[in-house]
């Protein structure tokens, strides 16, 4: 793997005019021509509007008008994204020749911070999966090894920073689908506090766990990032209203001191290699100063159930928007209803069909308390777990996925065992709370291993200050 | 359609289902749907075991208010940039099929 350029190196020499942003797109769009055809990370490569917008950047070099912190750094967008005049598919047909009328907030604050979109990256359709096979426009492959899958859903994202066509890019994690592929392609994955980033413009999976972030190739790139595109949003209702993230000072703190905790009763299953990766990052943390302490969640194993009956049920209601009347496609029908009926069945792939019939069951009547009803409570004692374990450690560890990235096609046929992927991550967002995936050494095959930090609501400092040092120690890089 | 022995739910529940959803399946989508979720429900009664009853349904991450703008006017979406993108549009509004059916 080539030697990838961070984001922030790139902005300082765009900023102090030693090189042009022109000059390093074109670097990255001759990556992507010469390994697109082999990856697939983009659904769509924006490159007219990329040159336009890396052209600005130069021209405001040359003004003496600072780009700002993300000048000519090029970044891919997530294909859940609203991008106005820009297709925004989902990676689902029922999109087909949409254009959205509007800009996401993220895709807004990214461009005033001087980024250049390089392109629309693919995804499992609407976000539904954790490998990237589940999209309309085919799997997306990893740079690793393009014979195994990405991860998911933002397999796109994690692809395209980890092959080097884009300096970073943003992904949505509803369950994992940040943390996941990071893990699988070898990059930092962030999935902050519910809450910290707008999400005006992201299509809509499950409202209550959906939450935008960064894929970077290193820790300090992903807290410019979010600092560039936090902060409160008006046009989002979940919005926290309070200003941007403040990250980078704490990249540099020493760890001395800090509680890590280690859940003793962490659902098993994991890599033998995965294990192993864990325990030497606590034994590294332990090493700088950090005490190591035992904290138990017993209801972690209830994760995904509780995750699998909500996270459908609320999907099942955020997509009966797609009906064929605003949106995209439309098959023809005598009435209304048979349109209806006959453009979802057209434009769903199986996975989101799966899912909108689970959510619609586990909502329906005589089944809401059984299901949906008994989940909000699971969510809860998960919650208040969490709340329990944090009253000892300052930031908790697992590995973000307890397998590395696997053959494509192996899972595909048996919905649950993809779904065991998110079992690390998925409590995180039924908490609300941030966790990020670092690289850490290589499992089985050579392929990439990520640990991940998670730490309480609104904690990103500590959990940067962890992640940063686990990335400073971390054994030499995958090949 | 092989039977599994604790099938939490029916072809006919399922059918119901697909209909409440708006979405039109054949009768082998009924099968294998049946099957699948029959396994993902089987899993999911893991959680049977558990004592819920005096645990607080948790709706949501954060402890939200109602949130109101303030009372200005701003411009909204341009009406005909929005129709241009949908599948059928005429005079200013959506373009639909009769909404009640044509049979009878």
């Amino acid at each position: 793997m080539a030697e990838l350029s961070n984001a922030v190196d790139i902005a300082n020499a765009v900023r102090n005019g030693s090189v042009s942003a022109v000059a390093v797109l074109d670097q990255y769009l001759a990556r992507i021509d010469a390994r697109e055809s082999s990856i697939h990370a983009f659904n769509l490569v924006t490159r007219e509007q990329a040159r336009s917008m890396a052209a600005k950047v130069d021209a405001d070099v040359k003004a003496g008008r600072d780009p700002g912190p993300l000048a000519g750094v090029p970044i891919a967008l997530k294909d859940n994204m609203c991008t106005r005049g820009v297709p925004t598919t989902c990676s689902s047909r029922i999109l087909d020749g949409w254009k959205p009328p509007y800009d996401a907030t993220v895709v807004t604050r990214l461009a005033e911070a001087g980024a250049v979109f390089v392109g629309k990256t693919n995804l499992d359709e609407f976000a539904m999966g954790s490998s990237t096979e589940n999209s309309a426009f085919g799997v997306t492959y990893n740079p690793h090894d393009t014979s195994r899958v990405s991860g998911g859903s933002s397999g796109g994202s994690a692809a395209a920073v980890a092959a080097g066509f884009a300096a970073a890019s943003l992904g949505s994690d509803t369950g994992g689908s940040i943390r996941q592929p990071a893990a699988l392609c070898g990059v930092v994955g962030v999935k902050p506090t519910y809450g910290t980033v707008s999400r005006y413009g992201l299509v809509a999976f499950a409202s209550s766990l959906d939450q935008i972030g960064p894929f970077t190739v290193d820790v300090r790139d992903a807290a410019v990032l979010l600092e560039a595109m936090s902060g409160h949003d008006p046009l989002d209702s979940t919005s926290i209203p309070q200003p941007a993230l403040s990250l980078q000072a704490s990249l540099d703190r020493d760890v001395k001191g800090l509680r890590i905790g280690r859940i003793t009763d962490l659902p098993g299953g994991s890599d033998s290699e995965v294990e192993a990766r864990l325990a030497e990052s606590f034994d590294a943390l332990a090493a700088a100063g950090a005490t190591i302490v035992d904290v138990e969640l017993p209801s972690m194993k209830y994760g995904l159930t509780a995750y699998y009956l909500i996270a459908p049920a609320e999907a099942s209601s955020n997509l009966a928007r797609y009906d064929g009347v605003r949106y995209g496609l439309r098959v023809d029908a005598a009435d209304t209803n048979a349109m209806y009926m006959a453009t979802r069945a057209a434009g769903f792939g199986d996975e989101v069909k799966r899912r909108i019939m689970l959510g619609t069951y586990a909502l329906s009547a005589g089944y809401y308390d059984a299901y949906y009803g008994k989940a909000l409570k699971v969510r809860r004692l998960i919650s208040d777990d969490f709340a329990r374990a944090y009253q000892k450690a300052d930031v908790l560890l697992t590995p973000t996925s307890p397998i590395v990235a696997f053959p494509v096609g192996a899972k595909v046929d048996d919905p649950l065992s993809m779904y065991l992927c998110d079992v690390f991550t998925i409590p995180t967002n039924l908490a609300g709370h941030p966790a990020m995936s670092v690289p850490f050494g290589t499992g089985a095959h050579g392929l990439p291993v990520g640990v991940q930090v998670l730490a309480p609501t609104l904690g990103e400092s500590v959990m940067f200050q962890v992640a940063a040092h686990l990335e400073r120690v971390a054994p030499g890089g995958a090949k | 359609m092989p039977e599994t022995p604790q099938a939490r739910i029916s072809p006919d529940a399922v059918a119901k289902v697909a209909r409440l959803a708006r979405l039109d399946v054949t009768p082998a989508e009924v099968d294998r749907l049946t099957n699948q979720l029959a396994g993902m429900l089987e899993h999911f009664a893991d959680i049977d075991a558990l004592d819920l009853g005096a645990v607080e349904p948790m709706t949501q991450p954060y402890p939200l208010v109602n949130v109101m703008r303030d009372d200005v006017v701003k411009p909204g979406l341009d009406r005909d940039e929005v129709l241009a993108v949908a599948p059928a549009a005429e005079d200013g509004r959506f373009r639909v099929p009769p909404i009640i059916g044509l049979e009878g």
